[in-house]
């Protein structure tokens, strides 16, 4: 049986949160162990006072300090994982800071989160399913070509994309609106592989990633089934071809949305969101069912209008849809109410979820939401960036499937 | 003898001294160890679960950070019954400590805002100070037995 992957835990409050049991069951469930790297109390005031910040909470303290044993090397590990308590300021510039440190002094994948006492190991899942992908399949991720024909298919929350490619080609898509799990992936694979002129027997290996990759993965007996995180930062910097050096990916999707910074396609530093759907493409859904436009619609619109025309006084679904309405029955034009719910997306995530990563460029924007070009264009004025939309950036889990799946074909 | 709720309540030393003076000492049966192999330097050995967040709610706000409110379901119930209290500022992490700078502010203000006896000290920073200390405690203590027997 392969070892578990060690994943350090660097923490104040997880287990007086009672969520302890919760981040140890999510590291459990990807072959993963937490451990609490040990170190000794004099170890603590050297190694806090050498860091240089000041913080009063001695759990941040050791924080700290065991984070320094980590990028010294005196204590081993595979992967590091940050959690403090949610609403505590002191707590979050010690998260930000020590993600940042080990970051930038060791090759340690890092994800950061803030809890409350509500958070359960599915909500962990994916994160820690990224931490033990990027530690446990280095080799794979630094695929950089696809090799003979292979099925790549993402059951996302929204919508199901599959991808036939050949020799490093795109040769078949499919897509539809998720309904029922099975019945929409196998909708999208017969319309890939009709557009590529194959069949099933033609296909050497499958990767399945999205909410459904497991039931999908399981039902087509993948080669590979992959969370997200991985497997769309590596897609994006294939697809913009990009696949050396810094990048960062984002990725706003129907249910949460996705910030990762990729070295040589290597995520490092990656931050999930998912609990207000006013950031989400859910929101420009409705919007773009209130302006009475189809969603493929809405961008061109939002480009002809002003969002600064319209007040926005809430980042909630409800209340900013409220907004919208009133903004509408006031007067104003549809054009400037769609580019100010394309505004209102882009700096919810610019604000709750790009600060937690060091942005990169280039900008990589991915997922269904990249073709909305007002969104595109709001995140690119918030970045101050020209931000990079690949082709096919719609299907972008998929091609990292089908390509990441290449790596197990086996030779002939 | 009294209720005696001592600060940090991870501290050994003044829960055998508290002890050792006829009293019942408030605290959290932890001893802080040379070597920290738990999530945090004061981890109890039990398994707190999502319900006891919700227990602090009592002494601190939703808004309040989860661990906050966990700590208060721990300390909160001892702080109402004690009948005294001791209070060591700025400890050296080997007497004794709580992890969160935010339950400590809270813990220690619910202390000083009960009508009840206590001795606020600062940790000795030499052997002098600590000779001092030492008595300081003893004599608070000796004080509230004198207390007790007369009623």
């Amino acid at each position: 049986m392969t070892p578990p992957v060690r994943i350090a835990q660097l923490s104040c409050g997880a287990d007086y949160s009672g969520v302890q049991h919760e981040i140890d069951t999510a590291a459990h469930e990807v072959n993963g162990e937490i451990f609490f790297p040990d170190i000794a109390l004099k170890d603590i005031r050297r190694d806090y006072d050498a860091f240089g910040l000041d913080v009063k909470s001695p759990d941040l303290k050791l924080a700290i300090a065991r984070a320094k044993a980590l990028v010294d090397g005196r204590v081993e590990a595979d992967a590091v994982f940050i959690a403090t308590c949610f609403r505590c300021a002191e707590a979050a510039i010690v998260r930000n800071e020590l993600r940042r440190f080990i970051h930038e002094n060791s090759k340690l994948p890092v994800v950061s989160y803030s809890f409350t006492e509500r958070t359960t190991s599915g909500t962990l899942l994916t994160r820690m399913e990224a931490l033990t992908t990027i530690a446990r399949r280095r080799a794979l991720l630094a695929r950089e070509t696809q090799q003979g024909i292979t099925l790549g298919l993402d059951s996302g929350s929204a919508t199901t994309k599959a991808i036939v490619m050949k020799d490093n080609k795109i040769i078949g898509t499919g897509w539809q609106p998720t309904t029922e799990v099975l019945t929409s992936a196998h909708g999208v694979i017969e319309t890939a592989l009709a557009e590529a002129g194959m069949t099933m027997k033609d296909i050497q290996a499958i990767g399945t990633t999205g909410y459904g990759r497991f039931l999908v993965g399981k039902d087509l007996n993948a080669n590979l089934i992959q969370e997200e995180l991985t497997v769309n930062s590596k897609g994006a910097v294939y697809l913009a071809d990009r696949q050396h050096g810094p990048a960062t990916v984002i990725d706003i999707g129907g249910m949460d949305n996705k910030a990762i910074t990729v070295m040589d396609g290597i995520p490092g530093v990656f931050t999930m969101g998912g609990i207000c759907a006013g950031a989400s493409g859910r929101f420009l859904e409705m919007t773009a069912k209130r302006l009475g436009v189809d969603i493929t619609e809405l961008g061109p619109l939002s480009m002809k209008g002003f969002g600064g025309h319209v007040p926005m006084n809430s980042y909630c679904i409800v209340f900013g849809t409220q907004s919208l309405v009133n903004a509408l029955a006031a007067g104003s034009t549809r054009e400037d109410v769609a580019a100010a719910a394309c505004h209102s997306v882009a700096e919810q995530v610019f604000e709750q979820q790009l600060q937690e990563v060091d942005i990169k460029e280039p900008v990589i924007m991915v997922g269904g939401t990249s073709l909305i070009e007002g969104l595109v264009h709001a995140m690119g004025e918030l970045l101050q960036t020209k931000i990079v939309v690949p082709h096919h950036s719609q299907y972008i889990g998929a091609v990292g499937s089908a390509l990441l799946a290449s790596g197990f074909i086996k030779d002939e | 003898m009294a209720k005696i709720f001592i600060y940090p309540a991870t501290s050994l030393i003044l829960s055998d001294l508290v002890s050792r003076h006829g009293h019942t000492p408030l605290s959290s049966a932890v001893a802080i160890r040379e070597r920290i192999q738990t999530a945090g330097l004061e981890s109890l050995p039990l398994q707190i679960t999502p319900e006891e967040p919700k227990k602090g709610l009592k002494w601190a706000a939703v808004e309040v950070p989860a661990g906050v409110r966990g700590r208060m379901s721990l300390y909160g119930p001892q702080i109402e019954q004690c009948e005294a209290a001791i209070i060591i500022n700025d400890a050296d992490l080997a007497f004794g400590c709580m992890g969160c700078a935010r339950t400590n502010e809270l813990i220690k203000f619910l202390l000083r805002q009960k009508d009840i006896p206590k001795l606020d000290l600062n940790y000795p920073k030499n052997e002098e100070e600590g000779v001092q200390f030492v008595a300081a405690i003893k004599r608070f203590l000796g004080e509230l037995k004198k207390r007790e027997d007369t009623k």
